[in-house]
């Protein structure tokens, strides 16, 4: 137990929350148990059994807040914890808090300034201004490769060209998320943040798609400082098919494992204004705070000993 | 024997990997916001002692590798192998030339040595952190000098050559640490 840590978390949430009030976003709680789970592949929810059948701890409050913001209460935000099946390491913990907040009729570059704003606040001792880079332009200044051109075959040789031992096969996509994890993301300077945008559209998730320099790349952002990924935002996907399919060949992808939200379908069916939104690692934004860099240093009691 | 997933690659496992036994030695977990997660980790080489970086996809298994170590003493040798016996269960087992490697420079008979089995078979041999060897041949020392300076090579009586002070002489003991090969001092009969 750290007294110092449990102290810059107090202050941090209290800092959040002055933050929205003066913004005029709503503090909302949605519920932690539901009846449908997160169907991301790359994502696994624990689950508990319940006299009314198996519920599923959400990753993430997106479903249940799209569902509010749909039933129209505006700008809202939500500070609470989220759970993730076997991820665990020196920056992650299985059971951590999330910040999530959505704003109405915003672009998602709007939002990128938005969180830049929130972090600078939180993290006082950054002086920088932020960087902003396509998910190209990283790839091309760092491994002079271009991620949305290049194969499987030629992603997995500038892996291999860069030293990275790895064994077996995996689709492209793996291969990029090698290289950002291993190569790309290391990179970023450690007094500054940097946001990556216009993802593969493989990777929208619940974002919207545009087309730039002849690609299809999603309306989606990711926040750094140094290597730490801090969060991830969106230009909200609002149709109602979209997401349906989005969330369907997900479901199907991973052996249909986890029931699709139908509740939040058709929720979307009724009508998501439009809007961008962002969901924030707050133990991670406490480390940079606290300057360290084990997430144990800032969780009283983490995992293995919870 | 267990198998493992790339999330329980905690330090110390010990691992099957392109063939040969490994243990972790470092590992973290490693995951885009959305994407693929990676085990990163820094892994040895049982046999060889190389130390490699290896990046684990989360969907991976590994098989175990039965490895322990095992207090030993050496009792003799055959030329071609290395005999060793658990002193408590009186268990005698037959270490190779490989197995032995640099480690056969060192015995002469009664260490206790931690012998590394890896399916039952002795795989690295570790020496006692010091020996205590008889110089057998060196070429006479420089007279007056007893002190500081220079050094001359001595074979020892298990045919170990090592570097010793200009005054040693033939007959004399010395002592000799094993993890570097280094003199260490003179032993008084």
């Amino acid at each position: 137990m750290n007294l110092t840590a449990l102290k810059e978390r107090a202050s941090l949430y209290q800092q959040v929350r002055v933050f929205f009030a003066r913004r005029n976003v709503l503090e909302v709680e949605t519920p932690a148990l539901s009846q449908a789970g997160n169907t991301d592949p790359f994502i696994d929810s624990f689950s508990a059994n319940t006299a009314e059948g198996l519920r599923w701890l959400h990753t993430s409050p997106e479903y249940p807040m799209k569902r509010l913001l749909a039933a129209g209460c505006g700008d809202i935000y939500q500070l609470c914890k989220v759970w993730r099946r076997d991820e665990r390491g020196s920056r992650h913990n299985p059971e951590f808090t999330m910040l999530e907040w959505y704003r109405l009729g915003i672009s998602y570059q709007q939002l990128m300034q938005e969180v830049a704003d929130l972090l600078h606040t939180l993290v006082p001792h950054l002086q920088k201004a932020p960087r902003f880079f396509t998910y190209r332009d990283l790839f091309l200044e760092t491994l002079a490769i271009d991620p949305h051109v290049a194969g499987e075959a030629e992603l997995a040789a500038c892996a291999h060209a860069q030293g990275i031992n790895i064994n077996g096969v995996m689709p492209a996509q793996g291969w990029r998320d090698l290289l950002l994890t291993h190569c790309v993301e290391p990179q970023f300077p450690s007094d500054q943040l940097t946001f990556v945008y216009h993802y593969p559209a493989s990777q929208s998730a619940l974002a919207k798609v545009e087309q730039s320099e002849g690609q299809w790349v999603a309306q989606r952002f990711e926040v750094y400082l140094g290597g730490l990924e801090l969060g991830n935002g969106y230009q909200e996907q609002t149709d109602a098919a979209q997401n349906r399919r989005i969330l369907e060949q997900d479901a199907a992808a991973r052996g249909n494992d986890i029931p699709v939200d139908e509740r939040f379908l058709a929720a979307l069916e009724t009508g998501l204004p439009e809007c961008a939104g962002v969901a924030i690692g707050i133990d991670r934004v406490l480390m940079c705070r606290m300057q360290v860099d084990d997430i144990k240093q800032v969780i009283p009691f983490t995992w293995e000993v919870a | 024997m267990a198998t493992y997933g790339s999330n329980d690659l905690r330090v110390g496992v010990k691992i099957i990997l392109n063939g040969d036994p490994y243990t972790v030695v470092e590992s973290d977990f490693v995951k885009p916001g959305k994407g693929q997660a990676f085990t990163r980790a820094r892994v040895r080489n049982l046999k060889t002692g190389r130390t490699i970086e290896q990046t684990f996809k989360s969907t991976e298994t590994h098989e175990g590798a039965d490895v322990e170590d095992r207090d030993m003493e050496y009792l003799y040798t055959d030329g071609e192998n290395w005999t060793f016996m658990d002193t408590t269960t009186f268990e005698q087992l037959d270490a190779s030339a490989t197995a032995m490697a640099d480690t056969v420079k060192w015995l002469k008979g009664n260490e206790k040595c931690i012998v590394t089995l890896w399916n039952g078979v002795p795989l690295q041999v570790t020496p006692p952190n010091f020996a205590e060897l008889k110089i057998t041949q060196t070429d006479p020392g420089l007279r007056g000098d007893t002190a500081t300076g220079g050094t001359k090579p001595a074979t020892l009586e298990t045919g170990a050559v090592v570097k010793v002070p200009l005054y040693m002489e033939e007959g004399e003991i010395l002592k000799i640490d094993t993890r570097t090969g280094e003199y260490v001092s003179r032993v008084k009969a």
